[in-house]
């Protein structure tokens, strides 16, 4: 059998809140029709989430990608930049360079990170300054 | 799935196929195949959108007619504050009271007094239970939407029965102490504003068993009480709260918990929005969330005569002369008596709707075809195929319950092209 693989691909563009969420909900609604167990699409669903509100507020755009084989479901977020300095100071709770404009959104408690990384079974992020920056997200169905 | 565990159903005779009732299912669970609607039971709420919505009144409810008490010795009646926003002019609750009595109901039990136990015991539920938020119990539509939808927010709602069922048992307990008559000889009926909560009486998820023998339309109570006289003596005497009142539209139940932290929420589509919120962990600080299905609360239920708006300003008008006392816990568990409470017996289940397909892989697959279908429908949303969307027809067809054609866009790009190659072929015989 040849192998099944389905990838979704959305692109967040920098300050658009207006479609913020779209992505991570059409990430939801795919999963919960494939029949993944919930608890997983709920974990996907926050870790998505957080993905493209990072995305809208800190990048200057990108996309979220996800992928799901019989073995595991991935998210991906990609971006043009600017990248992360730090990326041991932006994976502590609490650590925020969010500006007052967006903190009065209630965004910039410096908790998405981190929940990103606590809801995945495997994390991984790279960034580079001025490139751009990586994070693999993985979610084991069994 | 049984049919008799949704109470919306189609009145096939009244419906021309008019696609109204699918647009507004907030659950995609209606279609429109050969001329008339269908609802697919695993995904219907029973929330009464498309019969609000019908312009033909081809979508019911199945409800008990008043005729059903005629099956008990004794009967109950339970109105719920709603029921009161029906009446103009009411110099007070118990000429209301008085009219339900002349039915020929023996005795009549405010289902505000349920829902005073419940604002107590769930004030104290918020105190033990550190889930945030809380979700309200009180809508079955609701209710049953998380457990199709929403399952991993099960455990946040608050696990106790609904008030018409916590009001049921007392009133047939008392009744039958004070009248030294058995129970099972007493009727239970509810006036519902809704089919949902009839459904939760047929099935009563989470309960063992229901209190309640039989729901009956409020419309249906409405019309009966019109047609007679205004009743000159009161006898019965109510036992209505300023704030059990408040349960009738939407925020009334945060209210008489005396919450300030929480969402009061109406209607089914905007429910679904923060319920989504909520799953995806962002309303995390929030204490309470209650959501009610109609459009301001229950005084807008499909089943209800009177304008929601104006309904609920004369429940305002009624409760500004009425007592403004809280029960607190202790008060409640004696009311209710040793050994009970307002807890359901069981966690609640969840509903999941038919998957795709049980395999993963096969389901995958098919979601590509799907995708793959949806891209070359126009994306218009019409309704005209009988789907409600055009993602819904790509489903639809790959479930094999339509076919691409059922799309008029298609249909008319496939007539065109056939004539186009008929007319190619006529102009351009092969040379023999
Ligand atoms: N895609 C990104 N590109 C550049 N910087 C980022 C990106 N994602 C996160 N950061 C940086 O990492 C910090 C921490 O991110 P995190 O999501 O944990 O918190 P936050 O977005 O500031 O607040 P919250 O997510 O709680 O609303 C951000 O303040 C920002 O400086
Ligand atoms: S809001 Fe009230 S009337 Fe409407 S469905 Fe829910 S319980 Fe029934
Ligand atoms: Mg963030």
């Amino acid at each position: 059998m040849d192998e099944v693989v389905l990838r979704k691909s959305y692109d967040v563009e920098a300050g658009d809140f207006e479609s913020a969420g779209d992505a991570s909900a059409g990430i939801k609604a795919t999963l919960k029709r494939l029949g993944v167990p919930t608890g997983i699409v709920r974990r996907v669903a926050i870790a998505a989430y957080e993905s493209e509100i990072n995305l809208i507020i800190h990048s200057m755009g990108g996309s979220l990608t996800l992928t799901v084989d019989g073995e595991s479901v991935c998210l991906v977020s990609d971006d043009r930049g600017p990248g992360i300095a730090s990326i041991e100071k932006a994976l502590q709770a609490g650590w925020s360079t969010a500006p007052d404009s967006v903190r009065s959104l209630g965004f910039g408690a410096g908790m998405g990170l981190p929940n990103m990384k606590k809801n995945a079974d495997e994390f991984q992020i790279d960034s580079t300054v001025n490139v751009g920056t990586h994070i693999v997200m993985r979610f084991h169905l069994s | 799935m049984n049919p008799r565990n949704y109470s919306v159903y189609l009145d096939k005779d009244r419906c021309n196929g008019c696609t109204h009732c699918l647009r507004v299912c907030p659950t995609e669970a209606i279609r429109v195949r050969h001329g008339h609607a269908s609802i697919l039971a695993g995904k219907c709420i029973d929330c009464g959108m498309c019969i609000r919505t019908c312009p033909y009144h081809a979508k019911k409810a199945r409800t008990d007619a008043l005729a059903r008490m005629e099956d008990f010795k004794y009967r109950i009646a339970l109105p719920g504050p709603e029921f009161f926003g029906q009446f103009a002019n009411l110099e007070s609750i118990e000429v209301v009271l008085e009219g339900i009595l002349e039915l020929g109901f023996d005795d009549v039990f405010e289902i505000t007094r349920g829902a005073d136990i419940l604002a107590a015991r769930q004030r104290e539920i918020l105190q033990s239970n550190p889930r945030r938020p809380l979700i309200s119990a009180a809508c079955p539509s609701v209710v049953r939407l998380i457990q199709k939808s929403f399952p991993e927010l099960l455990p946040n709602i608050i696990p106790v029965q609904p008030p018409e069922e916590v009001a049921a048992r007392l009133a047939r307990e008392q009744f039958a102490v004070r009248h030294q008559v058995r129970p099972e000889d007493i009727g239970v009926f509810l006036f519902t504003p809704c089919p949902s909560r009839r459904t939760h009486v047929v099935t009563h998820p989470g309960m063992e068993r229901s209190h309640i023998d039989g729901a009956i339309s409020i419309m249906e109570v409405y019309a009966a009480m019109s047609s007679r006289k205004h009743p000159a003596a009161t006898r019965a005497k109510s036992c209505a709260t300023l704030y059990g009142m408040g349960w009738g539209a939407i925020g009334g139940e945060s209210t008489a918990m005396g919450l300030n932290d929480y969402l009061a929420v109406d209607g089914i589509q905007d429910v679904i929005h923060v319920l989504e919120e909520i799953e995806n962990n962002n309303l995390t600080d929030l204490q309470f969330f209650e959501g009610m299905a109609c459009k301001g609360g229950c005084v807008g239920g499909s089943l209800v005569f009177e304008n929601p708006f104006v309904a609920k300003n004369r429940l305002r008008k009624m409760m500004e002369g009425m007592p403004r006392v809280r029960l607190d816990g202790e008060a409640a568990r004696v009311i209710l008596g040793e050994g009970n409470d307002v807890l359901l017996d069981n966690p609640l289940e969840p509903l999941p709707e038919p998957k795709l397909d049980e395999n993963l892989l096969v389901a995958m697959r098919k979601m590509e075809q799907i995708d793959q279908l949806a891209m070359k429908l126009p994306g218009l949303d019409c309704g005209s195929c009988g789907s409600p969307t055009c993602q819904c027809l790509a489903e639809d067809v790959i479930r094999g319950e339509a076919t691409e054609l059922d799309c008029i866009f298609r249909l008319k790009e496939y007539i065109s092209q056939s004539a186009r190659e008929l007319l190619d072929v006529s102009c351009n015989p092969e040379e023999e």
